[in-house]
């Protein structure tokens, strides 16, 4: 328990820490350090933000464009233009369906309509609960195992509505009987090790 | 823009019509400087170019028409700036830009000082061949001078490189894509509460369009004043200031 106090408090002495005093923002200060503050870096950097927090909220945009030294409206235009940059904190569930041309010919669409029927969630939005994400892609390049989705990370081929429900509810059991969350779990760890290397390069 | 040292020239024709070129000199402001008209709406003197808006579109005899600000002319280049072809592409770029907006001329404060109501006049658009797209944005009015109306927009960026290159204080970006696309103040917060606006009105005199506006004027009142910036830009960068009204 200590450990995140000290980096906390580090994090802050240098005027730069965020008032939460997150741990994470020791991913972000590593990767503003590695690009030397760089303003065309921007990218690269919200990728890893978007990677360490799974989405860009507010603070942490503003966190990033004062970092760079960068106006607000040019860190926030940048970052809605590109779809990969999410806005919204994912569900713990995620289902990706591809609704390219051969998936879309091969039922995507059903696909799409069965599961936001089963969650009550419209594609690109997260259930009220927070459990799980529906979203679709244009392609995902396996074609020939149209139609494909990906759920939770784990590409699944030659689909159709019952088997995606299924495949989606599985995972969603999973981790409600599990006690830790099989979605929470990994986090920390990913955390842990990064910032251990930061701490010895300072 | 930018000063030219020497003389002229490259040779190019421009309208069957033969003239010598600064090197380096866009196709628009060669015809410019020689009286040859060519319809611009993101342009604008004093600012980057933006290369957005597609109206100065001119044909060079290459396989597609190039933007006449965003292409150097080259030697020997022959341009021809209006053709059926190229009268048709304007006419659907300036009715496309109407479908998109709350372009209803009848009840904007920018009536009779509007580039996009001037092209529309030019290019004879008087129906609009498309679904209407508005309304889809919302209007800032949080600032205590100004007006922010994102539905008569045009996306031409000039309020937001004015700002940026001029005062400085890059208030403004453009955010979201395609259909989406809308200028936001900041990280997308209401205009008055911006920390960066220095209340210069910059970003509102060389608005094109409706969009942003004096606070309180009513239909038809607003008046803008784009050739601002030419004037600022030449007296930051030559230290000459010519009085635009004594000159006019």
């Amino acid at each position: 328990m200590a450990e995140p106090n000290v980096r906390a408090r580090k994090a802050g002495a240098d005027g730069e820490g965020h008032p939460s005093g997150d741990d994470r923002f020791e991913l972000i200060d590593k990767a503003l350090k590695r690009a030397r503050f760089s303003q065309d870096q921007l990218i690269e950097i919200l990728h890893v933000a978007q990677d360490v927090f799974g989405y860009l909220s507010p603070d942490l945009l503003v966190y990033i464009g004062r970092a760079l030294k960068l106006p607000p409206s040019r860190v926030y235009g940048v970052a809605t233009f590109y779809h990969l940059f999410t806005f919204e904190e994912p569900g713990d569930h995620s289902c990706t369906i591809c609704t390219g041309t051969a998936c879309f010919v091969k039922g995507a669409d059903d696909i799409v309509l069965a599961l936001s029927r089963e969650h009550s969630v419209a594609a690109g939005q997260t259930t009220a609960d927070g459990r799980f994400t529906l979203t679709t892609a244009r392609c995902l390049g396996s074609c020939g195992l149209a139609p494909v989705a990906v759920i939770d990370g784990e590409v699944r081929g030659h689909l159709d509505a019952e088997a995606a429900v299924a495949a989606v509810a599985a995972n969603l059991a999973a981790s409600a009987n599990g006690d830790d969350g099989a979605a929470t779990e990994p986090e920390p760890e990913r955390i842990a090790e990064p910032a251990g290397v930061a701490g010895e390069g300072n | 823009m930018s000063p030219r040292n020497g003389r002229p020239n490259v040779p190019v024709t421009i309208d069957g019509q033969d003239v010598k070129a600064f090197e380096g000199e866009s196709i628009l402001e060669l015809a410019r400087r020689v009286g040859v008209p060519i319809p611009t709406l993101c342009h604008l003197e004093g600012l980057s170019i933006h290369g957005g808006c597609r109206l100065c579109l001119v044909d060079t005899g290459d396989h597609k028409l190039k933007p006449a600000c965003a292409t150097e002319v080259t030697a020997e280049l022959d341009v021809t700036t209006t053709n059926a072809e190229i009268r048709e592409h304007r006419r659907r770029i300036v009715e496309l830009l109407f479908a998109e907006g709350n372009h209803i001329c009848a009840f904007c404060v920018s009536s009779g000082s509007c580039e996009l109501q001037d092209l529309a006049t030019e290019h004879h658009v008087d129906h609009i061949h498309y679904e209407l797209g508005y309304e889809r944005h919302d209007v800032d009015a949080s600032h205590p001078k100004y007006v922010l109306d994102r539905d008569r927009c045009v996306l031409c960026t000039r309020c937001v490189r004015v700002c940026d290159e001029v005062e400085g204080a890059h208030v403004w970006d453009v955010a979201m894509r395609g259909n989406e696309a809308r200028i936001v103040a900041g990280m997308d917060i209401p205009w008055g509460e911006s920390s960066a606006c220095t209340w210069c009105g910059k970003c509102v005199v060389v608005c094109p369009t409706g969009a942003l506006s004096f606070k309180g004027r009513a239909t038809g009142e607003m008046r803008h004043d784009p050739e601002l910036v030419a004037f600022l830009a030449r007296a930051r960068d030559e230290g000459e200031w010519i009085d635009r009204r004594a000159e006019a």
